[in-house]
Order: structure tokens, then C-alpha cells, then sequence
């Protein structure tokens, strides 16, 4: 199973449409080989639909589609070396599990016993080494789970599609088997893509994240580079919470902004050159609540909750309602106490408006 | 891809050169075409003078040629089907031209001495180099567009477009030529002041004592019976399901043994009882002193057969219906303070109205199309299905005339048709795969509950009543005359020489024959249905609406317009299929059709569609796919299409009773002969055993069925 050859997925202004319905508006992105890389973004936002296309399930619009630097465009998916792991797993139920994970190389007129021995390396590789002449009904969800990803990468595939794998688990399971999927995917050096509504889920398995909204690509990242330089209140609204209040740029200068937000200025490390109106992104955890008195912005504690290690307050002020976390340590505040939260201007961020 | 094109063509090629081009009338089995002087296959009728033959053949030979002649897959893709689409224009367009009889195209202009001498109709070898070309068109069109198309998709979607065309539109579209014609040309001046004579649309009936057109009589009946079966099938599928009646599954039954009726069983059985020998006139007529009259064979006889003929159909419909109406829904109304009577008039009723009209539109379609019922009881009572057969099989033979008010009748089917799908097609589906609810549905008010029993509990006596008749009336000598037991009627029909083996009894051609017939229809109507439902549930294709329509067309092409239609379209060249097995075995499958195709949509639209997709990604082409996967999940209703197919093929008469020759007669249209010569015992009997060979088979399968559908149920269960 080392002879995988992964390949490269890349999209050049493709757009697809349901008759009236633009499900994709002109995408362009780049998956490099032997990369893990997560579709990310609200429902509707057109994850699945860009996975299809991978696969060759849709024909694209306009554009084209190239995988391993062959241009695939109109090549159904039969003919496209990319498996796919299904939500539902699409486990075949008249087929015990050896048969189903050795259907691609059956089909395909590999030889019986080749077929076997790829299928049981296979079902070794996922931990279900001795299962194979059960049918999916007697199996548990994770363990059909793993059978449809044995299934899938049993071919060799140059890409593997995952469209949300985990979304039928139970939350124990699902952090057990996106590690195990992680760890498959790096042993084999496979390119794969990855669908996922949930961002956590989407952080811990990602070489890359691709935001999508709206049909469109919000932005493309590290998970810590999205996480650190938003490029826009969506996507800082989306990875992790933010809090995100109006202010005013004076000037950019070695990378640092000069802020005015509530009548005091700040200093936020900023990339990019911004001026006049924009948007600061306050992370919950950069806040931090203090006695009225001192330097910040006054307040009110409208909302307490004890959550164990930590705190969470909804606080009313003047440049909105902030959300704050903060670890537990002497006496919390409580519903209805004056506050002023205090800004740790090095972890805040600059959007545009 | 270019080996399966080979492929085809080789066998074209092979079949022009080695195959009878020309029917013989002995059939492809007899061998003596090969040795006996006659030129016979595609290249010797060539070269013997049949110039008109020689494109086809070189059509092949070109797209042979083009296979290894141009490199670039594409350019060659398209020019193999432009070369295969040319060769089968002209196959089809000679075979128009020059014919030996009847009618042919350019008649005036093209008057040649061969042409006028013409042909026989097109044989084996036609019909291979015909199936060749398609294929190789099809396999090209698949691969001449950008990218690698599906074969198998586009080879079965040409395969059924061209089945379709060839035995669905172009008989009907004789019987709008036979319409137009008059002597030596077309008119349309003609054909308008027949078409609206008042024998076929007058109203006279409604304001004398002279009776109304033809048209009128049928369309009268066919409201009459629609309002009929929608109420009783609601009373029905009410007390099915919001009453705890205890003989719910003798209602079952019940409604079911209608279906596997011979449609004029009950005509039949009516006349037992109600006519003028019958048991209740007499008991009347003494009881009361009544004049024994001969109601039943008129407006009211009819009626009554439909009626319980044709309410099972409603019920059916209805019960999906009456079940589809969300509980919640109901128990909202009555947490409203509403009670029970409100309920229904206010929230159940209305909800069901699109299933009403639907019910009603398919008892108005089938009491259109029946003919069974009227040619036994219809005597006083003329509708068109019946005037359509006089017409053909009358003392004055007359066409023309047949072919007018197959038109008319054809107008209202497919007015209805086109009604249904307009209105409410697409919502028919959608009641079955609905979201399951828990709940309880509001039970009737005494009053509702009471109408219902009243309506539906008579109905189901007399169904009772008319099925022991047939069984009853089979064992007695002379009905109405001399009731003593006996089996002549049974030894007449089915009688065995026990010392020779030799069957001896009258039936049992007719017998063989349509069980032969029928088991070669249901599997091909079983294929065609369900490959199409396959095409309509997982393909994408241009035109997809188009097909979904044509499809489901002849559903609403009653029998007897078929049969007329077939023997005008297939009793010349090019296509001569009268008089042969053949044709009573393509009939049954696209009369059939339609059903398998809903079938196949019903069960195809169960099957998680990320199976095939799973195994498209993992693969396998089309073909391996639904061989592989969809297939071995769609058993039971492979198995029902075939059942459902199995019966309507044995219980069918109207378009069968124009294409049954000495030689392949059917058990329907010889029961009506005897009928008709007044041997009611022998055709009751007769009938008892359909039924009773039907009943076998059903459970036969029904057995297999139910195995399948558990195994497969508990497997499915988890896992998907
Ligand atoms: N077959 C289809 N016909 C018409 N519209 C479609 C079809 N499939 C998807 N769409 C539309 O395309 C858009 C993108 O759909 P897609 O399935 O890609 O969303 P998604 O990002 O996967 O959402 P989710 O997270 O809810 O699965 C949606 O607006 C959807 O309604
Ligand atoms: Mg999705």
C-alpha cells in the first residue's frame, strides 16, 4: 500500500450551476499532493458540490478541473482515480465487508487472489483485520466507517474525498476516528479533502483549511493563519470566536495600526494597509474583566456562567455586547456588576469593514 | 470503446451477408432459405437487383472503415454516427417506399416498375443491421462529445426511444393517416364533418327518447364510473383505516381478485344473475310479477361491471392517500376544539383532494378503455371502445371509420392524461416515501362511519356474490335452466385421453399458448420497465421530460385503439407482423410498460442514491454498477413487475382480440367466441381456471417475494 501516487487537485475558474441556482460562482484553488485539506463553511455554502466535481458525480459549468496535472474536466467518474467516503458510507448491503472493500479492485478484472490480499491488507490497515466475512449490518457505525474509508483507499487513489465522515458518529467516536483517518492519510501520503460544518474538527486534522461562503472562497489558510490573520469578519466570526467592534485606523506604520475605538487609541498588529473606518477583532480570551475603575471599556455583567476551568460573561458596553472568557481565579463577577474589560492590544486583529 | 463498435458492426455486417434480409413465411428456423435458389439475404438480394438495399450495407462497410481510417477519437465518433444515423434513414425510408401492399409513401410521385413489384416485410437480417446501426449511432454519440460519455446510458435510452417509436407512435400515427385518407389522396374537408358527426358526439339523448353519439354515450360513462370508484374506493380505504372493521383482510382479498379477473368475468357473471335467465329476475319477477326485462344489457349493466371491476383501483390509490394525511394534522384540528365530523370535512377532506381527482381520473381512463364489459353487456349501450372492434370485424369492414372514432376515444384518454400529470403527476409519488408520524389518526364520526359501511359493505357482498357465481356457475349444465351438478364444461375445455396422453379438450391451445406468451412478455416488459425507471430516477440526459412522457404515453392508449392501430401499422411491409406470436408478445410489453416503469421508479427511489455513486467513484461503469449493486437490491420489485405484467398479459382482451390468429389464439379472445356463441358454462369454466393459474403464480412469487424483502430489510437496516 506505499505505491500511492498522490496527486494534485486544481480548479481554474470553475463554476457550477443548478439551473437557476449558482451553486459555485468561479473557483480557483490549488490542493498540493499528499496534502490533507478541509472544505470549511456554513450549510449551503457549496462544500459538497465542490466535491462532487472532484469526483466527476457533477460536471462543471465552466472552468476546468485538472487532478495529477491531467486536465479531467469531462471525464466522468468512472474514469477519475479518486475514491470517496460517503456520509451515509454507501456500504453495499448485500456484500459482506471483504467483498465491498475489494468492489473497486473486482470491477476493475484484478486478479481474485490480488483482490483479496489487497482487501485484507486493506481492512488491516483501518484495525478491522478479521472481520471481512461480516455484512455492514453487523457492524458498528464507526467500524462501517472504517470499512468505507478501507474501501475507498484500497484503489490507491491520487485523491481521497471524505464528505463529512464523521457527522453520523457520536462525539467520543468522531475524535477517535479523525485521528485515525489523520494518521491513515499521512502514513499513505494521500492528497485528501475533507468536508466538515465543524471547525473544531476542521483545526485539528487540516495541513489547510479553505473557508467557503456563499458559494465562494472566503479565504485559504493554515489553520493557525486564519486563526491569527483573518482576512475578514466572516472569517474571524468563524474560526473561533471573535468579538468584532467598529473603530477608526489614523495610520499603519511597521506593521502596527494606530486605533481609536471608544475614545482611546490602541496599537493592533496589522498586515495590511488599512485606513479610516474598520473592524476589530476581539478574541474572548484577549479580554479581561476588571474593577470599574480602572483603564478599559465600563461596562455592565449581564450574563454569568461557571463552566469549571473557566468563566464565560456577556458583557453590555458601549462598543457592543462582548463576549469574554476567563479562567477562574478568586472571586467571578456576577449578573449586574460593573466592570471594565481590558483589551490586550497585541492579540487583537484588524478586518475591513 | 472503438472494440464495442467493431463489435456491432461485425454483426451487422454478418447478418447482411448471411442472414434472410426479407421475412420468409416459414421463420428464421427453417433452414431452407439457405440452400433454396431464392436470393435471400442482404447481398444476394443486391446483386440479384435490389439496388435500394445496397446503402445500408455500404453504410456499414464505411463505418468499418472509419474505425481504423481516422485517428482522432472524436472526429471518427462523429463521423461512425453520421455514417450509421445516414444507413439507418435510408433502411427505414426504403422500407416505406417500396412495399409489395398497402400503404406507402410518395405513392404518386415514384412509380417505378421495382418499386410498384416491392418487397416483403424486413426479416432477421433487417432487424439485426437496424440494431447494429443504433448501436454503433448510440456508442458513437456517446463518445463524440467532449469527454468519454456513458455507453451503456446513451446505447439503452436510444434502444427504448427507438422500441417506443417503432411500436407506440408509428401505429398511432397510421391511424391518423387511415383518418385522413380518403380515395387516392388525404383530405382534411373530409375528415372534420365525420369526425363531428352526431354519431359520434350528439346529444340527442338529452332531449328525446333517440340515443346520443358514441362519444357521448362513453364519456358519460366514464364520469359516471369515476365518481362511482372514488366514492366507494374512499369508503373503503376509510373503513381500512380509521375503523377497527374485523374483516379487514376478506376486504383485502376482495380487492384484489378483481385484478386478476378477465375484465368481462363480471360482465359475465352479471348476466348470470341479472339477466334474462338470470336467478335474481326470476326471483323478482316471480316474487313481484314483474316483466323480465333486459336492463343489464345496457347503460346500468355496464355501469355495474365497471363499478366492480374497476373500484379496486381507486381503493389502492386511496389507501396511500387516506395514510398520507398526517395524523398530527388531525390531532391539531382536534386540540382546535374542532370535533370529529369538522375534522374531516375541514382538514382530512381537502388534504386528500389531489388523491380524490387522481383516483377519479384513473376509473375515468379505465371505464374509457374497458372493453370487455361492453362487448358482453353493452348491446343496448354503445360506446367507442366497442364500435371501434365492429368497425374492423363488423359485416361491412370499415376502417376509415374505426380509425375516426379511435381518435375520438384517444382524445379523451389523453385530455384526462394530460389533465392528471398537469395537475397533479408529480404529487402521486411524494404520498408514499412520506415522513413517518406517530400519532393517531382521528377514527370516524357514527354518522361518516355508518355511510361508509353502507356504501361499501353492498359492494363487497355482491363482489362475493358474482365470485361464487363464476364457480357455481361452472359446475352446473345449463344456467338458469337445468342447475344439476356436472364437469362437462371442464372435461369439454380441459378433457385429457387418459389412454393416448392426448389432450382432447377445446381449451388447451389457447391455454398454452398464453401462458407461453405471457412468460416470454413479463420478463422484456419487466427489462424495459425497469431500465427506464432506472434512466428517469439516476440519469441526466437532454430531453429527459420528453422520454418520461413518451414513456408513460401508452398508458393512456386504450387496448382497443392499440389493436386497431397495430393491425394497420403491421399488417404491410416494412413491418409485417400480423398473424405471428411476435406481435401478441410486443404488444403485452408496451401496453405493460408504463406499470413497470412506475414500479421501477418506486423501488429505484428507495435505494440510497450514494450507493450507485459509491460505486461509480470506486470504478465501475453503469452497467457494472446496476448489475452489481442496483440489481441485486431491486429483487422484490423485479419480482412484482413481473408478476404485475404476468397477469395483465393473461387477463388482457382488447387489443389482443384484433392480433390473435388460428395459429396463436389467447385464452380472453377465445372465451369470448364462446361467449358470444352463448356457451356461458364453458367460458365460465374456463375462466375459473385463469384465475385459479393466476392465483398459483401470484403466490408462487408473492413467496419469493416476501423471503426477499425480509432478508434484504434486516440487512438494510443498519447499515446504511
Ligand atoms: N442537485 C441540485 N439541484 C439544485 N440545487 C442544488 C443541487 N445540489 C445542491 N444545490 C444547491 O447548491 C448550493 C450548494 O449546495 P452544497 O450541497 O454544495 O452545500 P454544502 O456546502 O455541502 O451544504 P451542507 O453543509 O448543508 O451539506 C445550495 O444552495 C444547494 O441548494
Ligand atoms: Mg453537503
Amino acid at each position: 500500500m506505499t505505491q500511492t501516487q498522490p496527486g494534485s487537485v486544481q480548479f481554474t475558474g470553475v463554476v457550477k450551476k443548478y439551473g437557476d441556482v449558482t451553486a459555485l460562482k468561479k473557483l480557483d484553488l490549488m490542493i498540493e499532493p499528499g496534502k490533507l485539506v478541509t472544505l470549511l463553511g456554513p450549510s449551503g455554502c457549496g462544500k459538497t458540490t465542490t466535491l462532487r466535481l472532484i469526483a466527476g458525480l457533477e460536471m462543471a459549468t465552466d472552468g476546468t478541473i485538472h487532478i495529477g496535472g491531467q486536465d479531467v474536466t469531462h471525464l466522468t467518474a468512472t474514469y477519475r482515480k479518486v475514491s470517496m467516503v460517503f456520509q451515509s458510507y454507501a456500504l453495499f448491503p448485500h456484500m459482506t465487508v471483504r467483498e465491498n472493500v475489494a468492489y473497486g479492485l473486482t470491477v476493475k478484472a484484478v486478479p481474485k487472489a490480488e483482490a483479496a490480499q489487497r482487501a485484507e491488507a486493506g481492512l488491516e490497515l483501518v484495525g478491522l483485520a478479521g472481520y471481512g466475512e461480516r455484512l455492514p449490518s453487523e457492524l458498528s457505525g464507526g467500524q462501517q466507517q472504517r470499512v468505507a474509508v478501507a474501501r475507498a483507499i484500497v484503489l490507491e487513489p491520487e485523491v481521497l474525498l471524505l464528505d463529512e465522515p464523521l457527522s453520523n458518529l457520536d462525539a467520543k467516536l468522531r475524535r477517535h476516528v479523525r485521528e485515525e483517518i489523520r494518521q491513515i492519510q499521512q502514513r499513505l501520503g494521500l492528497t485528501a479533502v475533507y468536508v466538515t460544518h465543524d471547525q473544531e474538527e476542521a483545526m485539528a486534522v487540516s495541513d489547510d483549511i479553505i473557508v467557503m461562503n456563499n458559494a465562494e472562497i472566503a479565504q485559504i489558510g493554515t489553520p493557525a493563519a486564519l486563526y491569527e490573520t483573518p482576512s475578514s469578519s466572516f472569517i474571524a466570526d468563524f474560526i473561533g470566536d471573535a468579538n468584532l467592534a467598529d473603530c477608526d485606523v489614523l495610520e499603519v506604520e511597521d506593521g502596527m495600526a494606530k486605533v481609536v475605538l471608544n475614545g482611546n487609541t490602541y496599537s493592533v498588529p496589522s498586515h495590511r494597509p488599512l485606513s479610516g473606518a474598520a473592524r476589530i477583532v476581539l478574541r474572548p480570551h484577549a479580554l479581561k474583566l476588571m474593577s470599574p475603575q480602572s483603564a478599559g471599556v465600563q461596562g455592565e455583567v449581564t450574563y454569568a456562567a461557571y463552566l469549571g476551568k473557566e468563566m464565560q460573561y456577556t458583557v453590555e458596553t458601549n462598543i457592543g455586547s462582548l463576549f469574554v472568557i476567563s479562567p477562574v481565579s478568586g472571586q467571578p463577577f456576577a449578573q449586574g456588576d460593573a466592570v471594565s474589560v481590558a483589551i490586550d492590544q497585541d492579540q487583537a486583529r484588524l478586518v475591513s469593514q | 470503446m472503438r472494440n464495442t463498435v467493431l463489435l456491432w458492426l461485425a454483426l451487422g455486417l454478418v447478418s447482411f451477408c448471411v442472414l434472410p434480409w426479407h421475412m420468409t413465411d416459414r421463420g428464421i428456423t427453417d433452414l431452407a432459405w439457405a440452400t433454396d435458389d431464392i436470393a435471400s439475404t442482404g447481398l444476394f438480394a443486391t446483386v440479384a437487383g435490389q439496388w435500394w438495399l445496397a446503402p445500408t450495407g455500404l453504410a456499414l462497410v464505411l463505418a468499418f472503415v472509419l474505425q481504423f481510417a481516422v485517428k482522432a477519437p472524436v472526429r471518427r465518433a462523429k463521423l461512425t454516427l453520421a455514417t450509421a444515423l445516414a444507413g439507418l434513414f435510408w433502411m427505414a425510408l426504403q422500407g416505406l417506399i417500396i412495399v409489395r401492399a398497402g400503404p406507402r409513401l410518395f405513392e404518386t410521385v415514384l412509380t417505378g416498375e421495382v418499386i410498384s413489384a416491392g418487397q416483403a416485410g424486413m426479416g432477421a437480417g433487417a432487424g439485426l443491421c437496424a440494431l447494429a446501426l443504433l448501436f454503433v449511432a448510440t456508442v458513437s454519440l456517446s463518445q463524440s462529445g467532449k469527454g468519454q460519455g456513458d455507453a451503456f446510458v446513451v446505447s439503452t435510452i436510444g434502444l427504448i426511444v427507438a422500441l417506443v417509436g417503432i411500436f407506440v407512435f408509428f401505429p398511432v400515427m397510421h391511424i391518423l393517416v387511415r383518418a385522413f385518407q380518403v380515395d387516392g389522396g388525404y383530405s382534411l374537408t373530409e375528415f372534420f364533418p365525420r369526425f363531428f358527426s352526431s354519431d359520434i358526439w350528439g346529444l340527442a339523448c338529452l332531449f328525446g327518447d333517440r340515443s346520443c353519439g358514441v362519444a357521448i354515450n362513453s364519456l358519460f360513462l366514464a364520469v359516471m364510473t369515476g365518481a362511482g370508484t372514488t366514492i366507494l374506493g374512499l369508503a373503503f380505504a376509510l373503513i381500512f383505516t380509521r375503523t377497527n372493521f374485523r374483516a379487514k383482510r376478506l376486504l383485502r382479498v376482495l380487492t384484489v381478485l378483481p385484478i386478476i379477473t378477465p375484465p368481462f368475468v363480471i360482465g359475465l357473471a352479471l348476466i348470470l344473475l341479472f339477466g334474462r335467465a338470470g336467478t335474481v329476475t326470476e326471483f323478482v319477477a316471480d316474487l313481484f310479477g314483474l316483466e323480465q326485462t333486459r336492463w343489464v344489457y345496457g347503460f346500468w349493466g355496464v355501469y355495474f361491471a365497471q363499478l366492480l371491476s374497476f373500484t379496486p383501483i381507486a381503493f389502492l390509490v386511496l389507501i396511500g392517500v387516506v395514510q398520507g394525511v398526517s395524523p398530527s394534522m388531525e390531532e391539531a384540528s382536534q386540540t382546535l376544539d374542532a370535533d370529529r365530523w369538522q375534522t374531516f370535512r375541514y382538514v382530512s377532506l381537502p388534504l386528500m383532494r389531489p388523491g380524490l381527482a387522481n383516483a377519479f381520473l384513473l376509473g375515468f381512463i379505465e371505464s374509457l378503455a374497458d372493453f370487455g364489459n361492453p362487448l358482453v353487456l353493452g348491446s343496448g349501450y354503445s360506446v367507442l371502445s366497442t364500435e371501434i372492434f365492429f368497425a374492423i370485424v363488423g359485416a361491412v369492414a370499415d376502417p376509415a371509420k374505426a380509425a375516426i372514432l379511435a381518435i375520438a376515444l384517444l382524445t379523451l384518454t389523453l385530455s384526462a392524461f394530460l389533465l392528471q400529470r398537469m395537475w397533479l403527476g408529480k404529487k402521486s409519488y411524494a404520498t408514499i416515501t412520506g415522513k413517518a408520524d406517530s400519532g393517531q389518526n382521528a377514527s370516524l364520526n357514527p354518522a361518516l362511519k355508518t355511510l361508509c359501511y353502507a356504501i361499501a359493505l353492498p359492494w363487497a357482498a355482491l363482489t362475493l356474490i358474482v365470485y361464487s357465481m363464476i364457480i357455481f356457475g361452472s359446475f352446473v349444465k345449463l344456467w338458469g335452466y337445468d342447475h344439476s351438478f356436472t364437469f362437462t364444461h371442464y372435461i369439454r375445455a380441459f378433457g385429457i385421453d387418459l389412454s393416448s396422453g392426448r389432450l382432447t379438450g377445446v381449451a388447451w391451445d389457447s391455454y398454452f399458448t398464453t401462458l407461453t406468451i405471457s412468460s416470454i412478455a413479463a420478463p422484456l416488459t419487466a427489462l424495459v420497465g425497469l431500465s427506464t425507471a432506472y434512466l428517469l430516477v439516476r440519469q441526466k440526459f437532454f430531453g429527459k421530460d420528453a422520454f418520461e412522457f413518451s414513456t408513460m404515453l401508452s398508458f393512456a392508449i386504450p387496448g382497443t385503439v392499440i389493436g386497431v392501430s397495430y393491425i394497420m401499422a403491421f399488417n404491410f411491409p416494412p413491418i409485417e407482423l400480423t398473424g405471428t406470436s411476435i406481435i401478441l408478445i410486443i404488444v403485452f410489453v408496451f401496453r405493460n410498460m408504463p406499470v413497470g416503469v412506475r414500479g421501477g421508479i418506486a423501488a429505484m427511489s428507495q435505494l440510497d442514491k450514494s450507493l450507485d455513486e459509491a460505486s461509480i467513484t470506486l470504478g465501475a461503469n453503469s452497467f457494472q454498477t446496476v448489475r452489481k449493486v442496483i440489481l441485486p437490491l431491486m429483487g422484490p420489485a423485479i419480482l412484482a413487475a413481473l408478476t404485475y405484467s404476468f397477469v395483465r398479459a393473461i387477463t388482457s382482451v382488447s387489443a389482443v382480440i384484433f392480433l390473435v390468429s388460428a395459429k396463436h389464439n389467447m385464452a380472453t379472445s377465445f372465451i369470448v367466441g364462446r361467449v358470444e356463441n352463448g356457451e356461458f358454462g364453458l367460458a365460465i369454466a374456463y375462466s375459473a381456471v385463469l384465475i385459479i393459474t393466476m392465483l398459483a403464480a401470484i403466490l408462487l412469487l408473492q413467496l419469493l417475494v416476501g423471503n426477499r424483502r425480509l432478508r434484504r430489510a434486516d440487512r438494510v437496516q443498519q447499515s446504511v
